[in-house]
């Protein structure tokens, strides 16, 4: 029979010999953390370009187009506004309920959609791992990349809401860009840390949603904390005040609410530190940890 | 045929090509230097849920014959296991109750102890009936696939082409070439200036100005044309083919033939997967056979395919 054949070539006995001898390297091994973010830093221009493309086909197949980018976040804000605000009345005791409302609702989604994408992120693309080689940070990255273009148009629809709600545009404005800032290396952290949940099993994206959920309602996006839980222990109002959520939505209503409306007494101390503290935990510990299975991603 | 997986077998075949000696093909090359080392590599799949006919996801060719693998495997292995339906197979993965079990399903040894080693300037043939782990051994040498067992030497990034590379279907074939060139890692200065020579050596406009449209309007011959034209745009130290030619016609096989010679003369190694032994045959020079994951033959391209056709035809 043919399969008898003689296997000609041999492994050879040093195979790792020879392979270090003429400078070989073992394939799809994780380079060094700093070559990682080298080679990760070449793909820039990937990242723009994929998530543009990305972008810019998502809306390709509906009708109103790219109309979508403004109308998905205006309608969830009408909804939760219908509900929070005229059927249950969560809005008593809060001035400008609407600024108040639509800002957390807008702020707690950039970081909501870059979680649920992020979680997607590598099991969503495949094909594209085991086609090519490339940092696999690059794609939580271009998720998060995406959701940054969405969130700048959402910006600019929240800007008009609050305007029309009769808080003109001062210096405190411009603190937007640092506290979107911030927002972003948090959400990206977490972003990474969500596409290596997601990468083995899907069970991540059924769980995650509810995981969400529970955290926007502890977060004051359609309430204010402090009154509803008035009779909770110190302890647990000030988890719920200097959780990263609840910092980011009120340091955005502070800066673009009215002061008499929204001021300063609503935010804990050292708020800014606290902002800054939890983008830098957030950003290490989740590309840290999405590095570390580097090379187990494209495996089923 | 199930011989051959046995490691019994393997091994006592090993012994005997020791004996043997080294000679044909990788004597002849001895004086180049080596640009891929397989290493004893075993790579084995592990498939969750979803029993056969169930399991979603099950596109391509690849997936569905790992579906019928892991059906068979289980039946050989377990047969007491797959009584349950989905929920309780679930439940048994949660308390994981074996050691299969707690690894999270099936498993389908693809590759079993596969060694060879490929020198500059060679291009190398692989054949095997389907099923037989090719794709999955280009894979694997390409570091997409993380090996169970054993190691893979390379020089630098080895490129792979397959069929499914991903391209955007939305996307017009213009903004895939640019996309595919950055994803190499190319910079967009570097990817703007390819782009015409990609676009007219992958041919699809001489049919119209189908570049500026989007490729789910492609044929998908076209469409394979395209991913050749730019995954040969960029000088590989190790380029594998996965049957990526098969669906172009023959004008264009012949103009990519000639490109996968250019690249080997650029000091290159090139793999090609093929059904067709005649594009072996004229691109080759070099072949290994692999049968259910084994090597069962590696020498010259003529000894081996004459041992091959033997064996398919018998």
């Amino acid at each position: 029979m043919a399969l008898d054949g003689v296997t000609r070539d041999r492994p050879d006995p040093h195979a790792a010999e020879l392979a270090s001898k003429y400078g070989l390297s073992v394939t799809g091994a994780r380079p060094g953390m700093i070559e990682y973010i080298r080679r990760l830093w070449q793909h820039r221009y990937f990242i723009g370009e994929f998530s543009r493309a990305r972008s810019s086909t998502k809306y390709t197949r509906a009708r109103l187009g790219g109309f979508w980018f403004v109308l998905t976040p205006l309608m969830n804000a009408a909804v939760y506004y219908v509900i929070f605000g005229l059927l249950l009345g969560t809005s008593r005791g809060v001035e400008d309920f609407i600024s108040f409302l639509v800002t957390g609702v807008f702020v707690f989604t950039f970081t909501r959609d870059t979680v649920t994408s992020g979680v997607k992120s590598i099991s969503g693309e495949r094909g594209l791992i085991r086609a090519l080689h490339f940092p696999r940070a690059v794609l939580p990255l271009t998720q998060v990349s995406m959701k940054s273009r969405q969130v700048v148009i959402s910006m600019v629809v929240l800007m008009v809401i609050v305007i029309a709600r009769q808080n003109y545009p001062d210096w405190s404005w411009l603190l937007i860009v640092p506290i979107l800032a911030l927002q972003l290396m948090f959400n990206t952290g977490l972003a990474f840390w969500a596409a290596r949940l997601g990468s083995k099993s899907t069970d991540a994206a059924q769980w995650l949603p509810f995981v969400l959920r529970a955290w926007m309602y502890g977060s004051g996006v359609l309430y204010m904390v402090e009154q509803r839980a008035a009779n909770a222990p110190t302890w647990a109002l000030t988890v719920l005040d200097v959780q990263p959520a609840a910092v980011y939505i009120d340091l955005m209503r502070y800066a673009l609410m009215s002061p008499e409306n929204f001021g300063t007494q609503y935010l804990p101390a050292h708020v800014w530190l606290i902002a800054l503290g939890w983008a830098l935990l957030a950003l290490v510990a989740g590309f840290v940890y999405f590095y570390r299975a580097e090379e187990e991603y494209g495996r089923d | 045929m199930t011989d051959v997986s046995e490691q019994a077998e393997q091994t006592d075949q090993a012994a005997r090509a020791e004996q043997g000696g080294r000679n044909g093909q990788a004597e002849a090359k001895q004086d180049q230097p080596p640009t891929v080392i397989v290493d004893n590599l075993h790579i084995v799949y592990r498939l969750r849920g979803g029993g056969p006919g169930k399991a979603k996801g099950a596109k391509g060719k690849a997936a569905l014959r790992e579906q019928a693998l892991a059906a068979k495997e289980q039946q050989d292995q377990e047969p007491q296991q797959d009584r349950g339906g989905r929920a309780s197979r679930a439940v048994r993965r949660l308390t994981g109750r074996s050691e299969q079990a707690k690894k999270g399903g099936r498993k389908v040894h693809a590759i079993r102890g596969v060694s060879f080693t490929a020198y500059r300037g060679e291009a190398i043939g692989v054949i095997g009936s389907n099923g037989s782990g090719k794709s999955t051994i280009l894979r694997a040498i390409a570091g997409l696939m993380p090996p169970e067992a054993g190691r893979v030497y390379t020089e630098g990034q080895p490129s792979l082409l397959g069929v499914n590379a991903a391209l955007m279907n939305d996307l017009s074939g213009e903004r895939n070439v640019i996309l595919g060139c950055l994803a190499m890692g190319m910079t967009p200065q570097e990817a703007y200036a390819k782009r015409e020579e990609i676009i007219r050596f992958s041919g699809i406009n001489e049919k119209g100005d189908f570049s500026s449209l989007p490729m789910r309007a492609y044929s998908s011959g076209m469409a394979a044309r395209l991913r050749f034209a730019i995954a040969s745009a960029k000088n590989h130290d190790v380029l594998m083919i996965d049957e990526a030619l098969a669906t172009g016609d023959r004008k264009f096989r012949r103009r990519s033939e000639e490109r996968i010679r250019e690249l080997r003369g650029e000091a290159g190694t090139v793999f090609l997967v093929s059904h067709s032994n005649k594009s072996i045959r004229d691109t080759c020079d070099r072949v290994l056979w692999l049968e259910t994951g084994s090597l069962v033959m590696d020498g010259p391209t003529e000894e081996v395919l004459e041992a091959y056709e033997e064996f398919m035809n018998g």
